[in-house]
């Protein structure tokens, strides 16, 4: 009963993709979930509410707050969305350094939560680290990915333009939402002044027009709420819930298990192979061991990290595959600290309608082709103007009255926005490791943080400033502000590496496969696996590339080779 | 993506923190209140302070039809530390005795035009005020009955426009003065 052909750690949006793909090539896959099961739509409880119908309009409450601070500094962490988070108390972990994990321990993980920006990385991204000497090569380049964008681009559902824009390769799209017609005008802003620079739509996992692939999934239409956070009834966004996982289930081969929390994988000296792993029942507390020949390891980044360090042997003391000492090492992130903002006069007669859940982006323009800056690494800026709900009352009206209210009534200013992502170098001084004397509920050592900025991240802070800066001058915007939010690493929600892939044995954990080079039948290919942060979203290649290894795996699996 | 974070921030620096929510809900530790800090009274005040601020007009209905009283009583309860609990309360009752001293009357017995010139001297105050660490209460009442009434059934329907299913996103519409906002990007006040 407790043996399968493979099993998947993690039902995020990369356990769901491996899920997804062993299942549909005959593997009888067990997928193991430390958090609740989450259904679609009949488990997204706030889906529908309108905001009067939240006891506190959205806000958590101050006894919550001060319980839970790491929780309730991230983005989309809210009344709404509470039920879709790990609160503080519950996860304990140590932080060496100011780290916050923002984790999603159910069904889904963070796949219901996550931001939706899918722009492929470009060959310049692979290549940068070893080129520019901040990292080392990466063991596969744009075009051994290429197909496997496509590959989940296509199921995903996708939309954004084809812009022929090196920094950010074109895919399978859907149809893009509109630009608003302040967007228009920066666009057309900035290709005057900028020729290197453009302001297109992103790409977003979300159904504009969808396609018979999305409605075989029994998704539909993204109906423009932007509530998607919550959960979409109308699975209008890509979610492991809407899509992977609901597939993988039609083959009958998936079986799922909530409230399995992980705590080890079982290597065999003899066969030289992992062959099972070691759970703990969060509910009943029971220890069990459930077997296969092929293991994905798709935790999320940190915990990924945590159970290979925790998974010890005669042949592997200081965790599963770590010959060299380098697990856990190489973290990274994005830098998410930056937003410059401005008012745009003018377009008072213009204004939208429905709440677009998508929004611009400029592609990476710095060190592409040559050193043009006095740090390494690239940024993507996120751009975008809107209108505000809220009109400003002049002050020397009264702010109170009849007047007042019509006022407030009345669409406000247009604003323009801009922030960046930025790409981070990852070093060995920035790693996690295990306490050696904190454990967890299950008895599980805690994760120990130690992550932090560096002077790179600092330069590339001020030349984020520089430019957008200068860009929303020219754009014609006023009362231009600049804000440095000094959040913690953690907060971008893009936490990277400490299993990286790499052609050296002697310096990766991984292969190009996403193989552990100690140990070929264990394969990690979420967060933790990446060599390096890139500057775009990391999501979606996490999905190429879980597809790519999963393919591989069951190939390998019915050769016979595991 | 965090386009929703750099929406609300942008909204604070740009007059967001004086008409909305956010300035209140950042502090520091709060120990444990009294369930109960209003009286049915309080609430009544509320409610009439309330709807000075957002009166009730030929286009949409004021504070009151809101059920502002009872929504700031929940929000201070649950979300306000104590210090500012202790500002908003005193607030509360110095409108009531300034009403007594200039009017001879209760603030809810006060005519509008009283209740409005009562209240307009507080809110020159407040606003000469605005940016010092310690806010002053009727900061709070106007940031409160503006957040609960935007955020309320009344004020989404009828003094904005709302539509919880929009189906589709047009980029450029056209927008006359005194047309009704949209309930906005994030559905929340903005």
């Amino acid at each position: 009963m407790n043996t399968f052909d493979a099993i998947v750690i993690g039902s995020g949006i990369s356990g769901g993709w491996a899920a997804k793909e062993l299942c549909e090539r005959g593997l009888k896959t067990l997928v193991l979930e430390r958090g609740r099961d989450v259904k679609h739509i009949q488990d997204y409880p706030t889906a529908n509410k309108h905001t009067w119908e939240l006891p506190h309009r959205g806000k958590m409450t101050k006894a919550f707050v001060d319980v839970n601070p790491v929780v309730s500094s991230a983005w989309h962490f809210s009344e709404d969305t509470a039920h879709f988070f790990v609160k503080d108390g519950e996860h304990p972990y140590v932080q060496q350094k100011p780290f916050s994990w923002i984790r999603g321990y159910q069904v889904g993980g963070k796949s219901l939560t996550w931001g939706r920006a899918c722009q492929r990385w470009s060959d310049h991204e692979f290549k940068a680290p070893s080129k520019y000497g901040y990292g080392i090569e990466w063991p596969i380049e744009y075009d051994d990915i290429a197909p496997w964008y496509s590959h989940v681009e296509k199921f995903v559902g996708i939309c954004g333009n084809k812009d022929g824009i090196n920094a950010m390769p074109d895919g399978e799209f859907l149809k893009p939402f509109d630009l608003n017609v302040v967007e228009l005008h920066m666009q057309d802003v900035l290709k005057k002044h900028y020729p290197e620079r453009h302001l297109v739509q992103g790409r977003w996992a979300h159904l504009s027009e969808p396609e018979d692939i999305h409605l075989q999934q029994g998704r539909g239409k993204c109906q423009c709420r932007n509530l998607c956070t919550r959960g979409c009834p109308f699975g209008g966004y890509f979610s492991t819930n809407a899509s992977t996982l609901p597939w993988a289930e039609k083959t009958g081969n998936l079986t799922l298990r909530p409230f399995s929390v992980v705590h080890s994988i079982i290597y065999d000296e003899s066969s030289g192979k992992a062959t099972g792993v070691k759970v703990i029942d969060s509910n009943t507390k029971e220890q069990m061991i459930f077997n296969a020949r092929i293991i994905f390891v798709n935790a999320s980044t940190l915990n990924t990290n945590l159970i290979l360090l925790n998974s010890t042997s005669n042949r592997f003391p200081n965790g599963l595959g770590n010959d060299n000492g380098l697990l856990g090492k190489y973290i990274c992130f994005h830098n998410y600290r930056t937003l410059t903002a401005g008012r745009m006069e003018g377009f008072e007669n213009k204004y939208v309608t429905g709440r677009n859940p998508t929004g611009p982006i400029i592609p990476n323009f710095r060190n592409l082709n040559e050193r043009d800056a006095d740090f390494v690494g690239g940024y993507t800026t996120f751009a975008g103007a809107y209108r505000r709900q809220v009109k400003t009352v002049p002050e020397n009206e009264p702010h109170l009255g009849v007047d007042f209210k019509h006022k407030l009534s009345e669409a406000g200013d247009w604003v323009v926005y801009m922030y960046m992502q930025g790409e981070t170098i990852p070093k060995k001084s920035n790693h996690v490791f295990l306490s050696p004397d904190k454990k967890d509920q299950w008895g599980i050592p805690q994760l120990v943080t130690d992550i932090s900025y560096d002077d790179n991240d600092e330069k590339m802070v001020l030349d984020f400033f520089e430019q957008s800066k200068a860009m929303l001058q020219k754009i014609g915007c006023k009362d231009i502000i600049a804000k440095d939010n000094k959040q913690p690493p953690g907060l971008d929600i893009h936490e990277m590496g400490g299993v990286r892939m790499g052609k050296d044995p002697g310096e990766s954990l991984l292969n190009d496969m996403n193989q552990l080079h100690g140990c070929k039948n264990v394969f990690v290919t979420d967060g933790a696996c990446m060599t390096s942060t890139g500057n775009q979203s990391p999501s979606i290649l996490y999905m190429a590339l879980t597809a790519r290894a999963a393919a591989y795996a069951a190939d390998l699996f019915r050769k016979g080779i595991h | 993506m965090k386009r929703r974070k750099a929406l609300q921030l942008t909204a604070t620096y740009f007059g967001g923190a004086i008409l909305g929510s956010e300035i209140f809900l950042s502090r520091c530790k709060q120990p444990e209140k009294n369930a109960r800090l209003f009286s049915e009274k309080d609430i009544l005040l509320m409610d009439e302070i309330g709807e000075t601020i957002l009166p009730d007009s030929e286009r949409s209905p004021g504070a009151k039809a809101a059920g502002i009283g009872m929504f700031m009583q929940t929000i201070v309860t649950d979300c306000y530390d104590e210090k500012d609990t202790a500002i908003f309360i005193t607030g509360l009752r110095e409108v009531e005795a300034v009403a007594q001293k200039k009017y001879g009357a209760g603030f809810t017995k006060l005519s509008s035009q009283q209740r409005f010139d009562l209240l307009s001297e507080y809110d020159k105050a407040a606003r000469q005020e605005e940016g010092n660490a310690t806010q002053h209460f009727f900061t709070m009442l106007k940031q409160l009955t503006i957040w609960g009434y935007f955020t309320s059934e009344v004020g989404q329907t009828k003094a904005l426009r709302y539509n919880p299913v929009p189906g589709s996103f047009n980029g450029n519409t056209d927008y006359k003065p005194g047309d009704r906002a949209w309930v906005g990007p994030l559905c929340s006040i903005d």
